[in-house]
């Protein structure tokens, strides 16, 4: 069985598209349900048993200090740390209520259901603009009619905020864009393929001011279709941009990283339970 | 050029005596600027003496010359055996050097791969001459069958139309030795530049659900394209320039055709140049050398035309991503 129908078929609404935010909303299934789980890159325990529910169409914000695993967490949300020699992990990440890490699933098909954005913006510079947005696409589906795929362009352009940018130049390459489009190119990217869930590992961290404003408005939009994990450095961000947070911190040095509370946004900003949230969203360490 | 005029101190050092930094400065400008000089003149030099030696060759009538034709003659089946050989060596090594790359860099582990691209970069540590001996001992016997079968099944192909040779010592021959020379030197640009793919592109594809060869083709290979276009132009000139192991495995005849397998080849004009030289005199060394000219410009060209080829897309190339 493919990955698209594992993580489909429990899905009885239409996926909407980003131009049809909003209007056909999803039922509140629970998007991705971390149980237990455990990280290791060969020796090296890097996380250590995070249990987590993130909802769907919604965003959660996984903030922390350097170091504590929460880009390993995330990663592990789509398999990516994979990529690294002896990556394994124990434990078991749902979505939708079927096993990422489950006997037979191909990491390849998880990765084009669950789309990634990276902290520096990484469009492919061989690429125009309009080959950057069909990346995706291409690789799952093969051969496309030329009007789906200016359709898809321009809707997921449009998703990202950046057509009225870039209608006009679309065969240009993507390098040639400003640090802040590349990004939104990298978003509408990640969504041109229609994932359920996207995540979102600091990508503002290498941006300007205004451009990371363009972002967050876009995040805010985008929950609305899908399901948004990010990882931020930014608490200012994670209080503007999220409804869930979750914080991770070191057990102790030397010990693998782990989640320290969860909950909504607004009460972990005023509200933890644990003394040493509040000591990190206060600015005392980290 | 006056070195007497040195540019003026950029910052704050303005007024100040000079500096134990500027005097640095000034002594490495001052070496890297001639050994640039240095090899503007050598290869000055080299094109004076083939122009200077040259000509009386070119001029020369076909009576006053060994081989008893006019220099366009003479010269014209040397040109396509240098060319065909060396486009044959090409079309072999490139697609084995970056398949042997790809898998050093990306299929297997990387003790392996490393330890397999050091033995690949001893190949480029063989003597030419050891080359040739085994081309001619060894490779061109071998050769003997398979060219046999060629004939008989493909021969309605003008490439593999016959007579095969009986000693197999043909240009194909020739063409697999030079591609075999030049195997290491291309692997191994090909392997630095698939090497330096950056991480985050790779992972660019991979999250949207690339396969690990998907991942090569969006990522790897265009990202190398223009290092993997130098590799094959350094292996190019090599294989135009090879001399020893063309010589002693090709038996050559000067004539000019297509046929990979039949016992009359066209020389090259290296191999040609290393037969000939001992036993010429008067204005046949003044031909063999004009023929040097020849490939001295013929090198240029391919050199001018691979740099056209990297250029043409260079916004494309991702070299600044």
């Amino acid at each position: 069985m493919s990955m698209r129908s594992v993580l489909r078929d429990s899905a009885t609404a239409p996926v909407p598209t980003a131009s049809a935010a909003g209007t056909s909303p999803r039922p509140a299934a629970i998007g991705i349900d971390v149980e237990d789980l455990d990280i290791y890159y060969g020796d090296v325990h890097a996380v250590r048993g995070v249990t987590l529910a993130i909802p769907a169409q919604s965003v959660t914000a996984v903030i922390g200090p350097s170091g504590c695993g929460k880009s390993t967490f995330l990663r592990s949300l789509n398999r990516m740390h994979e990529v690294a020699r002896g990556a394994r992990v124990e434990g078991t990440v749902r979505v939708d209520g079927r096993d990422l890490y489950a006997p037979g699933v191909d990491p390849v098909l998880v990765r084009r259901e669950i789309g990634m954005v990276f902290q520096r913006p990484n469009p492919f510079p061989t690429m125009s603009i309009r080959d950057n947005v069909l990346a995706g696409v291409r690789l799952n589906g093969g051969r496309l009619k030329k009007d789906e795929a200016e359709a898809i362009v321009e809707r997921s352009l449009r998703g990202a905020n950046l057509w009225d940018e870039v209608k006009d130049r679309l065969n240009r390459p993507g390098a040639g864009l400003s640090g802040g489009q590349q990004q939104r190119l990298c978003i509408a990217r990640a969504i041109a393929v229609e994932p359920q869930v996207l995540l979102m590992d600091e990508p503002c961290s290498a941006l300007d001011p205004i451009s990371t404003s363009a972002i967050e408005d876009l995040i805010g939009q985008l929950k609305d279709s899908y399901t948004i994990v990010i990882v931020t450095h930014n608490m200012q961000q994670a209080a503007r941009v999220s409804d869930e947070t979750a914080f991770f911190n070191l057990a102790g040095v030397g010990e693998p990283g782990q989640l320290v509370e969860s909950g909504p946004t607004t009460k972990i900003f005023s509200n933890p339970d644990n003394p040493s949230t509040e000591a990190y969203i206060t600015g005392r360490f980290g | 050029m006056t070195d007497t005029s040195t540019p003026p101190p950029p910052t704050e050092n303005a007024g100040s005596a000079p500096s134990k930094g500027r005097v640095g400065d000034r002594v490495f400008l001052g070496l890297s600027r001639g050994a640039a000089l240095t090899i503007l003149v050598i290869l000055a030099g080299v094109a004076i003496f083939l122009t200077a030696e040259g000509i009386p060759g070119i001029t020369a009538s076909p009576d006053e010359v060994k081989s008893g034709k006019t220099f366009l003659a003479f010269v014209l089946p040397l040109v396509f055996g240098t060319l065909w050989s060396a486009t044959l060596a090409l079309l072999i090594a490139v697609p084995l050097a970056v398949a042997v790359a790809l898998f050093v860099t990306y299929y297997v582990p990387r003790r392996f791969g490393q330890t397999l691209g050091y033995v690949i970069d001893l190949l480029a540590a063989v003597p030419s001459v050891v080359f040739g001996l085994w081309g001619m001992r060894v490779l061109a016997g071998q050769l003997v069958g398979p060219y046999e079968w060629l004939e008989a099944n493909l021969g309605f192909l003008p490439f593999f139309g016959g007579p095969a040779s009986a000693t197999g010592r043909t240009i194909l021959t020739a063409a697999i030795v030079l591609a075999v020379m030049i195997l290491p030197i291309v692997t191994a640009i090909a392997r630095e530049v698939f090497r330096q793919t950056p991480v985050l592109l790779q992972e660019a594809a991979l999250a949207l659900g690339a396969t690990r060869w998907e991942m090569i083709r969006t990522v790897v290979l265009p990202h190398g394209r223009s290092g993997m276009i130098g590799g094959a132009m350094l292996g190019l000139g090599r294989a135009l320039g090879e001399t020893m192991a063309v010589a002693m495995v090709l038996s050559a005849s000067g004539v000019i055709t297509f046929n990979l397998i039949s016992s009359t080849n066209p020389s090259t004009i290296p191999a040609n140049i290393a037969l000939q030289f001992n036993e010429a005199s008067g204005l046949t060394v003044n031909a063999l050398i004009a023929s040097g000219l020849v490939l001295f410009l013929i090198t240029f060209a391919v050199n001018f035309g691979a740099r056209a080829v990297v250029n043409r897309r260079k916004e494309f190339s991702g070299a600044d991503a």
